[in-house]
C-alpha cells in the first residue's frame, strides 16, 4: 500500500506540476539561445517586464502598509463594534471570490471614461482606465486580502497583554508597535508580502481588462505572454514565461524559508 | 497634553485612511457592479438572461468546475495522505511543490498546458490517434482548472490528518476492524471537513479562473467559452451591461460558497 500511494502521488506531481515547468524551460530554447534572448530583449518585452516591476513595487508597498494596519484594527480596535468587525472581516475575503476579469470590469465601470468619476478626472489630464493607475488599482484589489489574512491570526495568538503593558509603562503607540508588536508579526508580514509579490507578478485577467493591453504602453509581462500566444509567437512567449516562472519559483523557495522562520518563531 | 492631542489626531487620521481605503478599494467596486446590474433597463436584463450563449457559458463553467473539483478532491486527498503519513526521500520537495500553482502566473500555466497538450505534442498525438482532441476542447479547460486549484484540497486536509489521534486508529485495529473498515469509519470522517472546504474553495476558484483557461479553451461561443471569457468578450465588444449581469450571477455564486466555507469553519472552531 505504502509503495502504491507514494508512487501514485509522485506520478501525479510529476505529470501535473513538473512536466509543464520542464516544457516551458525547453520551449524557450526552441530557437537556441538567440531565440530566447531575442524574445526577452524585444522592446515590447523589456517594457512589459518593466511595467510588471513597477506595478509590483507600488502595489506591494501600498498593500503592506494598509494590510498590516487593517489587520491591527480588525483584531485590536476597540472603536469598532464587534458586529462591524465581523462584517468587515468577511468582506476582506471577497476579492478571493471575485474572478479577476470581474475585478477589472468593476474598475472600468467605476472609473472608466464614461463614468462620473472618469469624466471628472479627464479634464485634469488624469487617466485611470487604460493607464498605469488603473492597473495598480486592479492589482491592489486582487492582492488586498493576502497580507491581512497572514497577519491577523498571529495578532490574535500573541494577545494584547504585552502591548497594554508597554502602553501602561508610558510608551507611545509608535514605540509600542515597533518594539513590541512588530518583532512578533515580522515573519508573517514578510510571508504575506511574498505572497502579494507573487500574485501581483502573476495577475492577468484584471490587468488585461483595465489596461486595454496596449503594447509598449500598458502591457505587463503576463499580458505579453497572452498576446504572443494569440499571435502564434510561441518561442517569444516561452522566453517571457520562463522568466516569470523562474521568478515565481524563487519566490516559492523564499516562501518556504519564511514559513520555516515563522514557525520557528511561533 | 500636546503629545496626547497629537497622537489622537494621528490615530484618527490613520483610522479614517485605512477605512476609506478599504471602502473605496473593496466595497465600492463590488457594490458598483451590483448597482449597475440593477440600474440597467429590465429589457436589457431580460435580453442577457435569455441570451443562450450567456447561459451556455455559465452552465459550461459550472459543469467543468464540478469535474475539476471532483478530480482534485480525489487527487488532493491522496496527496495529502501520502505527504502526511509516509516519510520518503523527496517528500519535502513535493510538499513545497504543492504551492506552485498559487505562485505561478496563470497565463504561464495556460501556456504550459497549451504546449503539453497541443496537437504536435506526444500527448496530443496520442489523443488524436484515439480519435479526439484535447486542446481547444473541454478536456483542456478541465486540465487548466485542475492545475490552478490543485493546492486547495491538499492544504485543507493536511492539518486535519496531522491532528488525527493515532490512538483512535489503533483502537479500531485492536477491536478487530480491517484496514478498509478503519479507513472508512475512523480516518475518512475526520478528513471530510477538510475535503469539503478545500473542494468548495477549489470550485469557486475554478469558476473564476480566466488566465489559464483563455489560452487553452479555444473560446468557441456556446461550446468551449467559459463564463469569465464570455465576460471578457462582452467588455471588449463594448457591451458592459451584458458583462455585468453575468458577473453578478457568478459573483453571487462565489460569495455564497465563500460564506458557507467561513461559516462551517467558524462553527468547527467554536465547537
Amino acid at each position: 500500500m505504502r509503495r502504491l500511494w507514494i508512487g501514485l502521488t509522485t506520478l501525479v506531481f510529476a505529470l501535473l506540476l513538473v512536466t509543464p515547468l520542464a516544457r516551458i524551460a525547453i520551449g524557450a530554447w526552441d530557437d537556441g539561445w538567440s531565440g530566447f534572448w531575442d524574445g526577452l530583449t524585444r522592446p515590447e518585452a523589456r517594457h512589459a517586464l518593466w511595467m510588471t516591476f513597477l506595478v509590483v513595487v507600488v502595489v506591494t508597498a501600498v498593500n503592506a502598509l494598509f494590510g498590516v494596519m487593517m489587520a491591527m484594527y480588525l483584531v485590536r480596535a476597540g472603536w469598532l463594534g464587534k458586529r462591524l468587525k465581523q462584517l468587515l472581516n468577511s468582506i476582506v475575503d471577497l476579492p478571493f471570490a471575485v474572478s479577476p476579469v470581474i475585478g477589472g470590469l468593476m474598475i472600468v465601470l467605476l472609473l472608466g471614461p464614461d463614468t462620473v468619476i472618469g469624466s471628472l478626472l479627464d479634464p485634469l489630464g488624469v487617466k485611470v482606465v487604460y493607464a498605469f493607475p488603473g492597473m495598480v488599482i486592479a492589482t491592489l484589489f486582487v492582492t488586498f486580502p493576502l497580507i491581512v489574512r497572514e497577519v491577523m491570526p498571529v495578532l490574535q495568538e500573541i494577545g494584547s497583554q504585552q502591548e497594554e503593558a508597554a502602553a501602561t509603562l508610558g510608551a507611545y503607540a509608535w514605540t509600542t508597535f515597533w518594539r513590541v508588536t512588530w518583532p512578533s508579526i515580522r515573519w508573517s508580514v514578510i510571508y504575506g508580502v511574498v505572497l502579494t509579490v507573487a500574485r501581483a507578478i502573476g495577475e492577468f485577467g484584471a490587468v488585461l481588462v483595465v489596461s486595454g493591453n496596449i503594447m509598449g504602453k500598458t502591457q505587463t509581462a503576463t499580458n505579453l505572454v497572452y498576446q504572443d500566444v494569440e499571435n502564434f509567437n510561441l518561442t517569444a512567449a516561452n522566453a517571457v514565461a520562463l522568466v516569470l516562472a523562474a521568478s515565481s519559483i524563487l519566490l516559492l523557495l523564499f516562501m518556504e524559508w519564511a514559513k520555516s522562520r515563522k514557525e520557528r518563531q511561533a | 497634553m500636546t503629545h496626547v492631542l497629537q497622537s489622537r489626531w494621528w490615530s484618527w487620521g490613520f483610522r479614517s485612511a485605512v477605512m476609506l481605503y478599504f471602502l473605496v478599494l473593496i466595497v465600492l467596486p463590488i457594490a458598483g457592479v451590483y448597482g449597475q446590474s440593477l440600474s440597467g433597463s429590465w429589457a436589457g436584463l431580460r435580453d442577457t438572461l435569455t441570451e443562450p450563449l450567456a447561459w451556455k457559458a455559465v452552465v459550461l463553467t459550472i459543469k467543468l468546475a464540478l469535474i475539476a473539483t471532483a478530480i482534485n478532491a480525489l487527487l488532493g486527498t491522496m496527496a495529502a495522505w501520502t505527504l502526511v503519513r509516509y516519510r520518503f526521500p523527496g517528500r519535502s520537495l513535493l510538499n513545497s511543490l504543492v504551492d506552485l500553482p498559487f505562485a505561478l502566473p496563470t497565463a504561464v500555466a495556460g501556456l504550459m498546458i497549451l504546449l503539453l497538450l497541443g496537437p504536435r505534442s506526444p500527448v496530443g498525438q496520442w489523443a488524436e490517434s484515439l480519435g479526439f482532441t484535447i486542446l481547444f476542447h473541454q478536456p483542456a479547460i478541465v486540465v487548466a482548472m485542475v492545475f490552478v486549484t490543485f493546492p486547495f484540497v491538499i492544504r485543507a486536509v493536511q492539518p486535519l490528518l496531522e491532528e488525527l489521534d493515532r490512538a483512535e486508529e489503533e483502537a479500531s485495529y485492536t477491536l478487530g476492524a480491517s484496514r478498509a473498515k478503519t479507513f472508512f469509519r475512523v480516518i475518512l470522517p475526520s478528513m471530510v471537513p477538510g475535503i469539503a472546504s478545500g473542494s468548495m474553495l477549489a470550485f469557486s476558484r475554478a469558476l473564476a479562473e480566466f488566465g489559464a483557461v483563455v489560452l487553452v479553451a479555444g473560446n468557441i461561443p456556446g461550446r468551449t467559452m467559459v463564463a469569465s471569457v464570455y465576460i471578457y468578450g462582452e467588455i471588449e465588444s463594448g457591451n458592459p451591461a451584458g458583462a455585468t449581469i453575468v458577473s453578478v450571477l457568478l459573483l453571487t455564486l462565489s460569495f455564497a460558497i465563500l460564506w458557507t466555507v467561513n461559516h462551517v469553519q467558524m462553527r468547527r472552531n467554536a465547537g
